[in-house]
């Protein structure tokens, strides 16, 4: 216990060491996330009327963020898969970083939750009437939680093992591994339930909007995964083994090229039926009634979903200056899609035909950021203090570690 | 470098970083000097039960607290009250689309009569003005504004909270914070919403509302009230699962003026409406005017097709009136029998 508590406390300290680069962005990181802080405390004083959420669009950035992080969670597993089930020795070093990556995102996620919720001082009503199996919301509840604390039991496991320069005890955490994997398709399955069980919302009340929800965080997920690996190995000494990038390279190119599959289906059912269910599309496509808000949007993130595929088909794909923005092409792309393009057109027009738009206020958007920079720091963090553990430059025993961060 | 034993300077920095951390996470949460904390209802408001869990002595408790914090927001002395459901009676609403001239009366009594928040603004009711010739609420417009109504090419479609068999909002509740009464009206417990809002998303008729803000009330208009109530021998109600000023942060909805019906009396929307095109009634009993219309009239439902099965339901006259003043509200009588074979679904605004 003792020594838990030493472990912790080094890895506080561990994370204020670094460059200036990293203290830079370390800075950066926390600046913003009190700038939400602070955002967050005026939403508190003056209702969500600080936000530009309305009767008409009762979810707006939150849920949308919610929604994306969800994904990225789920994305974890991407890795996973391929090491514990296939046996891809490349990977296997890497999972750490694709599960603090879910533990990170999964802890946005509640924040996000927290900030849209009407009364979050009732939150533990949540405990006391707890209105399972019917409403989906409390199964998403429970998967959330409970991925939450399965990869934080696998990548505490294995950092406290490799910190006390034990091997890890397979039985400890090889059943959680697989848990984890299924746990994470039924994180982003009930999410994408929460809104495809809704009969009210033709928009979102389609079958395929839980394989679409799937096909697009195993994009997004380990293309951020990319992004953070090539982080790693420029400034860290750990090196990154290229196999293990082309392994993520094949999972989201497949992936992507799924979820574009999929979203060509639904725009052809909506558009050529075009029955009146079809409103929401020709909001989200064109406008409607002369309002088109959303229409820049979704054309954007066709724009960016599409040169990522076109770069993951081509040649270029090798070359990092072309594959790096690719990723950061397709993670854009793919947010807006969830948010702008899937959460925000379910509500327009309303159920009662009533066209009426949302436009995020600037506080809503602030509280969004500071949570981004919340869950980014803590990400860093994380990452930060797992390298010299897993690398064997902290150990329990080694008190004077160098700092693999120069 | 991790462990190296600190000097006293290298100290001092950190202690500095400390401190500065420290206050630039206070002054981030400054605006939380401005919060009010009677917003929140208190510890034992905190600690109350939900409704369906209270026993006498915690509803009468919870009735107290309602009473003082009108008092506190309005400075208005009310009667907390919290009316149980009949035995054998489950409520139903009829309207006639023949005779709604979308005066939107309905609206604002029914704003008048539950205490909505004003700022920011609260209507249950929404009317609609549909062009001639379609059922498709799409193609109806929420905000016409005329010098005067009705308009000869359109017809008035009101939709309010349509207390549905199977509701869609009730299910998705995370903490049962919102159910279907006995008497078939859906309610909710302000005292229990988390305000997740998605029985918002989740509701066919748009009928759900959320308080974005605290409510605000003008006094005098609750002064008003008071004083209208006691000329009449009577003092100001207000009821738990219905017209209490609500908190801030839950969501609401159409009662069927459940403080108002379950004494007998008819909703306060109905009561307004000029032309008579409201009629209300327990369909339990077979003699009642609504028993009657669903037995004797082309009744239809909004959005049938999704299985919500809801307990308002919507006609036509079929008969043409004699004379288009129509300031009666007992039906027809009288009237010859004659059955229109084409056009009725075009509605007769006049
Ligand atoms: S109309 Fe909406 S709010 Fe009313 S009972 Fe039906 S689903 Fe619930
Ligand atoms: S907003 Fe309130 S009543 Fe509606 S689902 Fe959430 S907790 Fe239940």
């Amino acid at each position: 216990m003792r020594e838990y508590t030493r472990f912790l406390q080094r890895c506080f300290r561990l994370s204020f060491v670094g460059t200036k680069l990293y203290k830079f962005w370390m800075l950066f990181l926390s600046v913003v996330a009190l700038i939400g802080l602070n955002a967050w405390a005026k939403q508190a004083v003056g209702g969500l009327a600080t936000t530009g959420m309305t009767d008409q669009v009762s979810w707006g950035l939150y849920i949308a963020n919610f929604t994306f992080l969800v994904g990225m969670a789920a994305a974890a597993v991407m890795l996973v898969i391929p090491v514990y089930v296939y046996k891809n020795k490349d990977l296997h070093d890497l999972v750490i970083f694709g599960e603090l990556l879910a533990v990170a995102a999964v802890t946005m996620c509640l924040m996000f939750i927290m900030a849209d919720m009407g009364r979050p001082d009732r939150g533990l009503h949540l405990f006391m009437r707890f209105n399972w199996p019917i409403s989906v919301l409390t199964w998403d509840v429970i998967v959330l939680n409970g991925y939450l604390a399965l990869n934080l039991h696998i990548c505490g496991y294995l950092i406290w093992c490799a910190y006390n320069e034990r091997k890890p005890g397979k039985a400890f955490y090889i059943p959680f591994v697989f848990l984890a994997i299924f746990w994470a398709f039924s994180i982003h399955t009930v999410t994408a339930f929460l809104y495809s069980g809704l009969g009210g919302r033709p928009f979102w009340n389609s079958a395929v909007l839980a394989p679409r929800f799937l096909a697009s965080a195993f994009a997004a997920g380990p293309a951020f995964l990319v992004l953070t690996l090539l982080v790693i190995n420029r400034f860290t000494k750990y090196d990154v083994p290229r196999a293990a990038l082309q392994t993520l390279r094949g999972i989201i190119t497949v992936a992507l090229t799924i979820n574009m599959f999929l979203l060509g289906c639904e725009v052809f059912t909506e558009f050529y039926t075009d029955s009146t269910h079809a409103a929401s599309a020709h909001y989200l496509f064109e406008g409607l009634g002369g309002k088109h808000a959303l229409v820049p949007w979704i054309w954007t993130a066709i724009a960016l979903n599409t040169f990522a595929l076109v770069v993951l088909y081509s040649p270029f794909k090798r070359r990092v200056v072309f594959y790096a923005p690719a990723c950061g092409a397709m993670i854009v792309g793919i947010w807006i899609e969830k948010g702008m393009g899937l959460i925000v057109p379910g509500f327009i027009p309303t159920p009662l035909g009533e066209v009426f738009e949302y436009v995020p206020t600037l506080n809503e958007t602030l509280v969004c950021f500071g949570i981004w920079a919340a869950g980014l720091l803590l990400f860093t963090i994380l990452v930060r203090v797992t390298i010299p553990v897993l690398s064997g430059e902290l150990t329990k025993n080694k008190l004077y570690s160098t700092d693999s961060f120069s | 470098m991790l462990a190296r034993p600190s000097t006293r300077r290298n100290f001092l920095r950190s202690g500095v970083q400390v401190v500065a951390g420290m206050g630039a996470f206070v002054s981030a949460l400054k605006p939380l000097a401005d919060f009010d904390v009677d917003t929140l209802g208190g510890v034992e408001g905190f600690l109350q039960k939900h409704y369906k869990e209270m026993s006498a002595d915690d509803m009468k408790a919870s009735l107290a607290r309602i009473e003082s914090d009108v008092k506190r927001r309005f400075d208005v002395d009310v009667v907390a009250r919290d009316i149980k459901p009949v035995d054998g009676v489950e409520f139903v609403y009829a309207l006639n689309l023949s005779r709604c001239v979308g005066c939107r009366k309905c609206v604002h009594a029914c704003v008048q009569e539950n205490n909505q928040s004003r700022s920011p603004e609260i209507q249950y009711i929404r009317v609609l003005e549909m062009p001639k010739g379609t059922l498709d609420i799409e193609k109806g417009n929420h905000h016409y504004d005329r010098p005067t109504v009705p308009d000869e090419d359109h017809f008035y479609m009101p939709i309010q909270c349509h207390q549905c068999d199977d509701p869609p909002c009730t299910k998705v509740c995370p903490v049962e914070a919102t159910w279907t009464e006995p008497d078939g009206i859906t309610v909710v417990d302000y005292d229990w919403c988390i305000g997740c809002r998605y029985c918002e998303a989740a509701c066919p008729y748009w009928a759900r509302r959320f308080n974005f803000a605290e409510p605000t009330i003008p006094k005098e208009e609750l002064i008003a009230k008071k004083d209208a109530a006691e000329a009449k021998g009577e003092q100001l109600e207000v009821n738990y699962l219905s017209n209490r000023p609500r908190p801030v942060g839950v969501v609401e909805k159409c009662t069927f003026c459940l403080h108002r019906t379950r004494e007998g009396k008819m909703p306060a929307c109905l009561e307004v409406c000029p032309v008579g095109a409201r009629k209300f009634g327990n369909i339990l009993d077979s003699t009642s005017e609504v028993a009657q219309i669903l037995k004797t009239k082309r009744v239809f439902v909004l959005k049938e097709e999704l299985g919500t099965n809801p307990r308002f339901f919507y006609y036509f006259d079929e008969r043409y009136p004699q004379d288009s003043s129509q300031k009666s509200f007992e039906g027809m009588p009288g009237m010859p029998e004659i059955t229109r074979t084409h056009g009725a679904s075009k509605g007769e605004p006049k």
